[in-house]
């Protein structure tokens, strides 16, 4: 079970940034076929993200989990919302909603 | 029975769904970092069934996701799902 400490500390991270993607490896050096689709997708959507490796990082992994009662990771959030994994950014993404949701959202655009 | 066979009948038995493939893509990931290397453990679904109509997509994953737990928590390392309510005609 992930502790009240991890779960403040997620809570933060999906408050304190627009576009934020829980994910493993980074976008540089993803260690995931699926963490790099997203993270492509969001390059390629110009918008500016914080990443955070779960595997550097145990109590992060577990705690994300749980979090969003999504078993699986990558995990998107945009202004605090979970959006989904990779299979859900794919399809939105492809219909054009994922770019309509970053609009609609005002989020930050990457500089 | 593989873990294909276990995944198509438990899909079935949740949803009776009107459309259902499961393809085993475990091939495409050996070796990688995380690939157990048993060739069952990858695999990518797209299911449609009444059961989804009205569900947002993040619900529709839950479910599916729900219903595979125990091959989520064992053999199957990634699983790709593709779901949907019958379009309507």
């Amino acid at each position: 079970m992930s502790d009240q400490a991890t779960n403040d500390r997620i809570q933060d991270y999906v408050n304190k940034d627009d576009v934020v993607l829980f994910m493993k490896g980074t976008p540089i050096f993803p260690q995931c076929g699926f963490s790099s689709v997203v993270s492509q997708v969001l390059d390629h959507l110009q918008v500016k993200f914080q990443s955070y490796n779960v595997l550097d990082d145990m109590d992060l992994r577990q705690g994300i989990k749980e979090f969003s009662d999504w078993p699986t990771i990558p995990q998107l959030y945009v202004k605090g919302e979970f959006v989904g994994g990779c299979d859900i950014v794919r399809e939105m993404f492809e219909s054009g909603e994922l770019q309509q949701l970053m609009t609609d959202k005002n989020v930050a655009r990457a500089s | 029975m593989s873990v294909e066979e276990t995944i198509r009948e438990k899909l079935t038995a949740a949803f009776a769904p009107s459309l259902l493939e499961v393809i085993n893509e475990s091939d495409k990931h050996r070796g990688h970092a995380g690939s157990p290397g048993t060739g069952e453990s990858h695999f990518a679904v797209k299911i449609e069934a009444a059961a989804f109509a009205g569900t947002s997509r993040i619900a529709r994953q839950r479910m599916v996701m729900a219903a595979l737990e125990d091959e989520l928590a064992g053999p199957v390392h990634a699983l790709s799902i593709k779901a949907d309510a019958p379009a309507h005609d």
